[in-house]
């Protein structure tokens, strides 16, 4: 782990010459790209991406969006979050407020109409306005995140103390929402969402557009990243992650390094959440279960950690592989799951990126 | 042919009776539903001790009729006349009953009761009648209390007639009956106060402010019964996670392991308890009640043995890597929990309790300990005790305790430490089993059951610090109590958010725990 903070592009360009690389990534940001027009194209038209193929990549995406961010809490700071669904599903459901406002113009959402409500709890209010709901994709899961981080990080908890924290955190926030009074759909959460702005939440277009914006936010997210990571902010993470107590010595003061990546990285979890939802066109608690949690961090464990492009690769494969297993196998996805969390921590310690670098080296 | 005549006159006069008087039981038969309540009104006030085998017959659903009406006893699936002797006409269909009369029944089997010899029947059909007397069971009441010689009895009968006399005419018995009623806790005795505060109900004001006060005193006492009713739930709550959390508090403290698949090892230990039912009940039916005991030493050996498998195959190699392992005993858990769905199927096994762990004591009127719970809480009392001894009285506690402090210290005066990690994993496996035991007796046994621990008893460990048995006892009994406390308060599910935050904050204070190992080390 000596060198993880340089990102795998830069490793990569050493190893496999920078055009073979760079030439991936821009084929692959290209068919990403194409893939929302080709879903504008006649149905009968050989070259048609179906909505079913496109709502699965862009969920795929949006985890993507997750897997990085917590790429960056535990592959450069070193605090392996298993609450990061959490922050997802708080996005998702500010989101979702705003969905089912618009779907329900000037009535009360229908969940409400079945507890025979007669009028919207205070933090409802002007979830009709796109802008606020947009600023409650960020401030719902960044607030959290500034208070719980503040706390962990002022008593140092950290390691293990820190996972099993966030884990019970994220199982809290997942009883709170099953209730029916908390004022969120109780289990059924929000669905039934008719559009977005004005635009027909399932018309060919609109989903092209949302699937555009995962991309774009995505291709954001990794620049960040990218430019995190080789700037002194982030050197100076790595160094907290591999030895807190000599960087305290040399007169960091580690909190404030701690909280600012925890934020940012529970923001992006929100923004990926907020995206996710009107393709999926479904936000329920069980997002919030310590289960899909901790699945984020095989993705990063598989993909690797410490660097930017393992994280996004891990997501891919493992959640290609649940597609194709829950068709395929439904009875074999946890064996399957199960076998990949111990082979990926006892045979695979830097990842699939690791596996590759070897061979580029060989 | 006189022989003839004489024959027939004498057979009509012998059943005579027989139709002049049908018997209790053919009334019944012949009766429609609303007779059949009347005729159960005047039983309860005018008790005859021969009908009590009716009246039991019909509350256990065992009283048939033909299509003559007359009525038949059902005894091991044979039907006896009820009266008289007259076989039946073709199978007796058994007599249906409503609720209503159901309810009657049961007043009526408790006033045929109150002449029972046996004093604990008597109490019992007193008891009873605190409930359901009805207004004309006052004279047979009245009289009871006059003739009844055990103290306990009396008490309880009085107390039954004290709320028919809540409605008598007279004020002065009307202000006895109140009296009386407040020394009582019992939770009927607080709705029937309440009314009488009412000036339209109750017109004696002297009796309202009776009422007022005996119903501040039943309030007092019912109160009493609550809270403790809490405090014994919150027992038991922490013992359930004192079993649950101590092998974690074992593995945790000795290998700095987090071990995820824990709750799996409740999970397995409960299923062995199912497996060992199932066997006792093929095998040895006659024994079964003793499936538990027998259960307790297959559980443990059985999670033991998986715990030491998996600490030699995976764990082993992720020492020092605490996240890592984490990670791989999830995905530990997650096979586990899947293995057992394939093998036992998704839906929860039946694990029956024993008759020695069904029932309870009834403590206050509204206070019940069940023997199960109680059972538990000693049971996670004699678990400690037992790792208390075995980890400071043994060779093998003095090595676990010598690796928990310092390894390579450990390691170079001659402690196998390998061997160590692998006795101390099976150790804290076996208990958990133990405690998949005790869980079997009190809840749902399914795949999932270890998921619904693992988070609280994580808890349990990260308040109690590391590698102390104290710090693991004070605060699964902690959790548990503030559970139950802020449980009622503000329900269940804020009660865990308010919880958790109170950890959080504790930790600000107390980073290692309730009870820290003092050390020097540093990173």
């Amino acid at each position: 782990m000596n060198a993880t903070n340089q990102t795998l592009l830069a490793r990569a360009s050493a190893k496999l010459g920078p055009q073979v690389s760079i030439a991936i990534g821009l084929l692959v940001l290209a068919v990403l790209v194409a893939m929302p027009l080709l879903h504008l194209l006649p149905a009968d038209n050989a070259l048609h991406v179906s909505a079913y193929t496109l709502t699965l990549v862009g969920k795929i995406l949006c985890y993507c969006i997750v897997a990085l961010a917590l790429d960056l809490v535990w592959g450069y700071a070193g605090l392996l979050s298993l609450g990061h669904g959490l922050f997802f599903a708080l996005g998702g459901y500010a989101m979702g407020m705003y969905l089912m406002r618009e779907a329900a113009g000037d009535g009360l959402p229908a969940f409400m109409s079945f507890l025979a409500w007669t009028e919207l709890p205070w933090y409802w209010y002007g979830t009709d306005n796109f802008l606020w709901a947009m600023c409650l994709v960020v401030l719902a899961p960044g607030l959290l995140a500034l208070v719980f981080g503040f706390f962990a990080f002022r008593s140092r908890i950290k390691g293990v103390y820190f996972s099993i924290m966030t884990q019970a955190l994220t199982f809290a926030g997942m009883l709170l929402f099953f209730r029916n009074e908390t004022g969120f759909g109780g289990n059924n959460g929000f669905t039934n969402f008719r559009t977005i702005l004005g635009f027909d939440i399932t018309s060919a277009h609109t989903r092209a557009v949302l699937f555009l914006a995962t991309v774009l936010l995505l291709v954001a997210s990794l620049y960040l990243g990218w430019t995190l990571a080789r700037s002194k902010f982030g050197r100076v993470l790595t160094a907290l992650r591999d030895a807190e107590n000599r960087l305290m010595f040399c007169g960091y003061d580690p909190r404030g390094y701690k909280l600012f990546i925890w934020v940012l990285s529970a923001v992006l979890c929100g923004l990926a959440g907020a995206l996710y939802v009107p393709q999926v066109g479904i936000i329920n608690p069980s997002e919030m279960s310590p289960t899909n949690s901790i699945e984020a961090a095989v993705w990063v464990a598989l993909g690797g950690r410490g660097t930017l492009i393992g994280p996004l690769l891990g997501a891919g494969l493992v959640n290609g592989m649940k597609s194709w297993f829950t068709v395929a196998f439904p009875e074999y996805w946890l064996f399957a799951l199960g076998f990949l969390f111990i082979v990926v921590t006892l045979f695979l310690p830097k990842g699939v990126i690791g596996l590759l670098r070897k061979k580029g080296e060989q | 042919m006189p022989t003839a005549l004489y024959r027939f006159l004498l057979s009509l006069v012998l059943l005579l009776p027989v139709i002049a008087h049908a018997g209790d039981a053919s009334d019944f038969a012949a009766a429609s539903s609303s007779q059949q309540a009347a005729l159960l009104e005047r039983w309860s006030a005018e008790p005859d001790a021969a009908r009590l085998p009716l009246l039991e017959a019909l509350q256990q659903g065992r009283v048939a009729a033909d299509s003559n009406k007359a009525a038949f006893i059902e005894t091991d699936g044979v039907y006896q006349p009820a009266d008289g002797t007259a076989a039946a006409a073709e199978a007796p269909r058994k007599l249906r009953l409503n609720n209503r009369l159901r309810g009657l029944i049961a007043t009526a089997v408790a006033s045929h009761q109150l002449l029972a010899e046996d004093p604990a029947l008597r109490l019992a059909a007193a008891q009873q009648l605190q409930k359901s007397a009805k207004p004309e069971q006052l004279a047979l009441l009245n009289a009871r209390v006059a003739a009844e010689e055990d103290d306990g009895v009396r008490d309880a009968l009085s107390l039954a007639l004290a709320n028919l006399q809540l409605v008598d005419n007279d004020p002065a018995v009307r202000l006895a009956a109140v009296r009386l009623l407040g020394e009582t806790g019992d939770p009927l005795a607080r709705t029937r106060l309440e009314s009488l505060l009412d000036p339209g109900v109750e017109s004696d004001a002297t009796v309202r402010t009776a009422a007022e006060t005996s119903l501040a005193q039943v309030k007092r006492k019912l109160l009493i019964g609550e809270l403790l009713g809490q405090a014994f739930s919150g027992l038991s709550l922490g013992s359930i996670l004192l079993l649950a959390a101590l092998g974690l508090a074992i593995t945790f403290g000795l290998l700095g392991v987090i071990n995820m698949a824990h709750g799996e090892m409740l999970m397995l230990g409960a299923y062995s308890t199912y497996m060992v039912q199932v066997l006792f009940q093929r095998f040895a039916p006659e024994a079964l009640a003793l499936y538990p005991l027998v259960a307790l030493p297959v559980a443990f050996f059985v999670t033991a043995a998986i715990g030491m498998a998996l600490e030699r195959t995976v764990i082993r190699h992720l020492y020092g890597r605490p996240l890592e392992t984490l990670l791989a005993t999830w995905g530990i858990s997650l096979i586990l929990i899947q293995l057992v769905r394939v093998l036992f199927g998704a839906q929860n096994v039946e694990v029956a309790n024993p008759y020695w762990l069904s029932g309870g004591i009834q403590v206050l009127p509204n206070l019940v300990l069940p023997y199960n719970r109680i059972v538990i809480i000693g049971f996670a009392l004699f678990v400690v005790v037992l790792t208390w001894l075995l980890l400071n009285k043994t060779r093998l506690g003095l090595n676990v305790r010598a690796v928990t402090q310092n390894r390579n210290m450990a390691a170079c005066c001659g402690v196998p430490t390998g061997r160590v990690d692998m006795l101390a994993f099976g150790l804290g496996s076996g208990i958990a089993g133990l405690g998949g035991v005790a869980l079997s007796q009190i809840g749902n046994v399914g795949p999932d059951l270890g998921q619904s621990y693992i988070i609280d008893s994580f808890l349990v460990v990260v308040l109690g610090g590391v590698g102390q048995l104290a710090g693991s006892v004070m605060a699964a009994f902690g959790l548990g109590i503030a559970n139950k406390i802020l449980e009622p308060q503000i329900g269940a599910v804020l009660g865990k958010i308010l919880i958790l935050a109170l950890i959080i904050l504790f930790i600000q204070k107390r980073p290692q725990g309730l009870f820290a190992l003092k050390g020097r080390v540093i990173d």
